[in-house]
Parts: structure tokens; C-alpha cells; sequence
């Protein structure tokens, strides 16, 4: 039966193959080579890729996207924790209709979340003319640098708050109440015993809102108006605008790295349980 | 007591931080004005619009397909995988498992531009096929690895008993592990099918020739203005959805009720 079974993995060993690998291989490819994309056999090996990611207008990009992505991150875990925190705390019966409540907008087309962003913050939008009936003058919300730090805490929220959550539902209550008969107070028990067990899902929580953060190029498009690039817009407008196909390689091999490279540092991630709970 | 007022206040916050801008599209679907700031009364003419504007339809109609299609290829094509990987040996599973995680790592426009270079480079036509072949390829990731928990789970011995008393191994596929990993499957089905239905980058960089989804559509709109009967048609999508999820929860619940009484 084991030997035998085991043949039903082998057809996607090959969709593997053709459909993750191989695509792969080719972004190094071509990141190392200059020639046109079109023709394989007519590439030439060159550094060229590498050696315009060190001009330092790209560099800054770079640099930018990896600072914009820290703080929305920290953002998000600040304000996420306690909405764990609290919800966790609650009674069985509430917590699911309250963690549901909060993972509902996720539902809607995250493209369209965006653009409601931009009706509430432009110049002429919703809150300049709440603000106006205060006689406030209009103020430049967006496009700016806080509008696509907003759009990304607003965006990644969801998955900082759900490992959070889950984590912290599988502490012992025991545990706590070990902590409080030995004399810890409310805040001892916090930081002595909660908080530490729940660091892997803080962790977990941390990978899932970074990432998609460092890469997104829709939020810094939509939000900053297309003055706030980002390494992902780069990588955008190498393949549509630009056509620089070689460059826009390189970039993304970077972003890999860079992404595998700070993985390393993140102690044991949970990205399988934190996604499967969202059901 | 106070803190306990505090937390409420604070949920309340989060809570109008995410609902605001949905609040703010459902209302403009209802408005008769064409600009986004300004309210100019009630109508219901963007719902009709929606039935007349082809390159909404025709949208909709690629986005359901898409993700319909990849989810249940993906869905059949991951079970089967998550089997085979699971009775592979401990090498062999391990460099599976690590290179089926990698669309999962990897940020969605690195996934996205390596599919379009090698459908660039096998000369293939970009459209609704490369698009379909993208969202099975970032979907199956997600089946097995809601689908590999449950084998991990089940009881080892309960296929080898099947075999020992007589059934033949697809009898006991079909009879056995399957029934047991039903929930994962049911997981991963709705994992891919959201996913797909949601995705913009991936299918952003692998489509072409007049084949769009609702998220490309919703980008190119978005610089210009969107049209109101895209409101219109994502406050029908939302509603659906939450009346879906209200009948889920409510089964489940039931479900779990139900399994507790047979306990007793």
C-alpha cells in the first residue's frame, strides 16, 4: 500500500517541477543575463542587473520599503495584541462571533477597500468635509506616506490579530492560575507567563503582515499616488512600463533574499496553523 | 469595571477602522451622483447598470470560472498529492513539502512574474489558460497543507486494517482516508476558491488578450474613478458572502451540538 500510494504524489512532483522550479530558475536566469527575454539562446551573461540595483536612487527604494514595512508591522502589533488579547478573553460563545465580526471585511475585494481609502482621505473626501463643518481647513491626507502606512496596517491587520488569537486560546488556564495562586498579580502573570507563551504566534503573526507589506505595490500605488515607490512598484514597471525585464529579475531576486534572509531570524514560524484557523 | 469599559471602547475603535471604508462603498452604491464626494440623492440605477455594462459582466464571469475551476482541479489535484507525499519516504517528503512551501513564502508578484517569464519563454499566448494554470499552481500549496494535518491524524491503522480485511486500495481510498480527511479537503476547497476569487497580482502579470478578472478591472478603474455599479455589484458580493458564512456558522454549530448529544 506505502509504495504504491506514494506514486500519487508524482504527478505533482512534475506540476512542481514545470510550475514552481523551473519559473524560478528563470528569474535568476534572466536577472543574470542581458539579450532578449524572447529568445533564451540569444542571452548573454551580465552583471548589469546587479550593478544598477547599487545606484543609490534604487537603493533608497529599497531601503524605503523595507523601513515603511518595519513600521506597519509594529503598528499592527501594537494595536493587534490587545484586539487578541481581548477577544481571547472573552466566553466561547462571544469569541467566535467577535472574531468573526473582525475577520469579515477581508471578504471584500481587498483592490476595492483601497480605493473606499481613497474616497474617505482625498482632498474633497469624507473627512475633509467632516472637518470642513468645523471650519477646519482641507487638509493633504493622500496621496502620503501615513496614507500608505494606513492602507497597509488597515490591509495586514487581520493577520497580525489571527495567529495572535489562536495562540493565546490555547494557553493552559492552569498555567495562569498556577501563576496567580503563587502571589503573581495581573500584570505579573501578563508578562511573565501570557506573553512569552504566546510569542510563536506573535512571530507568525510578524512574518504574515511584513511580507506582504515589503512586496505590495498596489497600496503604494493607490494611496501615495505614485510618488511613494516601492520595491514592488519597481519590479511592476520593469515588466510593464520599462520593459527592462533583466532589472526587474534582479529586483525580485533581491526581494527574495532579503525576505529568505530575515525568515532565518524568526524562530520556529506557524504560517500553516494561523491561515487554517481563519476557518 | 473600567477596564472592562476601556477594552469595549477600544474594540470599537478597530471596529469602525475596518468597516469604515465598507460603510462608505455600500452607501455610494445607493447614491445619484456620479462623483464620489458628493451625495445626490437615492437610487438603485448602478444595480441596473450592473446587468447592462459588458466589461463588468464579462469580468464577473472570468473571475467565478477562474475560481471555480482552479479550486476544484487544485482541490483533486492536492488530496491526491497530499496522499502520495504523506506515504513517501522521509526524504522524499521533506523536499516536497519545502518546495511546495515555496509559493507560500514567495511575495505573489515574485510568484506572478516568474509564471509570466515562463509562458513568455514557451512562446504560450497569455490569457484565460495561463491564468487558469497560475491559480491552480498558487492554490494546491494551500490544499495540501490544510489537507497533510488530517492524515497526520488519522489512525495508521485504520487503512491497513481495510486492506488486511479484504478491500482493494482504491476501495480503501475512496471508503477510508477519504471520508477521514474530509474537513481539510472542505478547508483547502474554500481556501483556494477565496484566494483565487480575490487574487490580483498573479493574475495581474499572467493574463492578457481581453481576459480580466474583477480585481484587474477594479485597478485600471481606480486612477480614473471607479464606476458606482462596481460598488453595486462588490455591496451584492459582500452581502452574499456574510449570509453564506452566518449559514456555515450556524451548521457548525448545530454540527457540533449534535455530535456532543451523541456522546452522551
Amino acid at each position: 500500500m506505502k509504495n504504491r500510494a506514494k506514486l500519487l504524489a508524482y504527478p505533482y512532483a512534475v506540476w512542481m517541477a514545470i510550475f514552481i522550479v523551473v519559473p524560478l530558475l528563470l528569474v535568476f536566469v534572466i536577472s543574470i543575463t542581458e539579450g532578449n527575454v524572447r529568445d533564451l539562446g540569444s542571452l548573454k551573461l551580465s552583471t548589469k542587473s546587479y550593478a544598477k540595483f547599487f545606484d543609490p536612487m534604487y537603493m533608497s527604494i529599497i531601503w524605503r520599503s523595507f523601513y515603511l514595512a518595519f513600521i506597519s508591522t509594529a503598528i499592527c502589533l501594537v494595536l493587534g495584541y490587545p484586539v487578541a488579547y481581548i477577544i481571547a478573553k472573552e466566553k466561547v460563545s462571544r469569541r467566535n462571533g467577535l472574531l468573526m465580526f473582525f475577520l469579515v471585511p477581508i471578504w471584500m475585494n481587498f483592490l476595492l477597500r483601497t480605493y473606499a481609502w481613497m474616497t474617505l482621505l482625498s482632498k474633497n473626501g469624507i473627512i475633509n468635509k467632516f472637518l470642513g463643518i468645523f471650519g477646519i481647513e482641507p487638509l493633504n491626507l493622500m496621496p502620503s506616506t501615513g496614507a500608505v502606512v494606513m492602507g497597509m496596517v488597515y490591509n495586514f491587520l487581520p493577520f497580525m490579530v489571527l495567529p495572535i488569537y489562536t495562540v493565546l486560546t490555547k494557553i493552559d488556564k492552569s498555567v495562569v492560575e498556577a501563576a496567580m495562586d503563587l502571589g503573581a498579580g495581573k500584570v505579573g502573570v501578563f508578562l511573565k507567563v501570557i506573553f512569552p507563551l504566546s510569542i510563536p504566534g506573535v512571530f507568525s503573526g510578524i512574518t504574515m503582515v511584513y511580507m506582504p507589506a515589503v512586496s505590495t505595490f498596489v497600496i503604494s500605488k493607490l494611496l501615495g499616488g505614485g510618488k511613494e515607490l516601492l520595491i514592488g512598484n519597481l519590479i511592476e514597471q520593469q515588466f510593464t512600463v520599462q520593459g527592462d525585464w533583466h532589472f526587474g529579475s534582479a529586483l525580485s531576486i533581491i526581494l527574495m533574499v532579503i525576505i529568505l534572509i530575515s525568515m532565518l531570524f524568526m524562530p520556529g514560524n506557524d504560517t500553516e496553523e494561523g491561515g487554517a484557523s481563519m476557518w | 469595571m473600567v477596564g472592562k469599559f476601556l477594552q469595549k471602547v477600544y474594540l470599537s475603535i478597530i471596529f469602525i477602522f475596518l468597516y469604515a471604508p465598507i460603510v462608505v462603498l455600500v452607501v455610494f452604491s445607493f447614491n445619484d451622483s456620479k462623483s464620489r464626494g458628493r451625495w445626490g440623492g437615492f437610487t438603485l440605477k448602478w444595480y441596473a447598470d450592473l446587468l447592462k455594462s459588458s466589461e463588468i459582466r464579462s469580468a464577473l464571469y472570468y473571475t467565478i470560472l477562474v475560481a471555480a475551476l482552479a479550486a476544484i482541479i487544485a482541490t483533486i489535484a492536492g488530496t491526491f498529492a497530499a496522499i502520495g507525499i504523506y506515504n513517501m519516504g522521509l526524504f522524499g517528503k521533506k523536499v516536497m513539502l519545502n518546495i511546495n512551501y515555496l509559493p507560500v513564502l514567495n511575495p505573489d508578484i515574485v510568484t506572478g512574474i516568474a509564471l509570466m517569464l515562463l509562458f513568455v519563454s514557451m512562446k504560450m499566448q497569455l490569457g484565460f489558460i495561463t491564468m487558469l494554470i497560475s491559480h491552480i499552481t498558487f492554490n494546491i500549496p494551500y490544499v495540501i497543507l490544510s489537507v497533510m494535518p488530517k492524515l497526520k491524524q488519522m489512525n495508521k491503522h485504520l487503512p491497513e486494517a481495510a486492506l488486511d480485511l479484504g478491500a482493494t486500495p482504491f476501495y480503501t481510498l475512496r471508503k477510508v482516508i477519504i471520508p477521514e480527511i474530509m474537513p481539510g479537503i472542505i478547508t483547502g476547497a474554500m481556501m483556494a476558491f477565496t484566494l483565487s476569487i480575490d487574487d490580483f497580482v498573479i493574475s495581474f502579470f499572467t493574463t492578457g488578450s481581453g481576459v480580466s478578472n474583477l480585481s484587474i478591472v477594479i485597478y485600471s478603474m481606480a486612477r480614473k474613478g471607479i464606476k458606482p455599479s462596481i460598488n453595486a455589484l462588490s455591496s451584492i458580493m459582500f452581502v452574499s458572502v456574510i449570509l453564506l458564512l452566518i449559514l456555515i456558522n450556524k451548521r457548525q454549530s448545530k454540527g457540533a451540538e449534535s455530535n456532543i448529544e451523541k456522546i452522551r
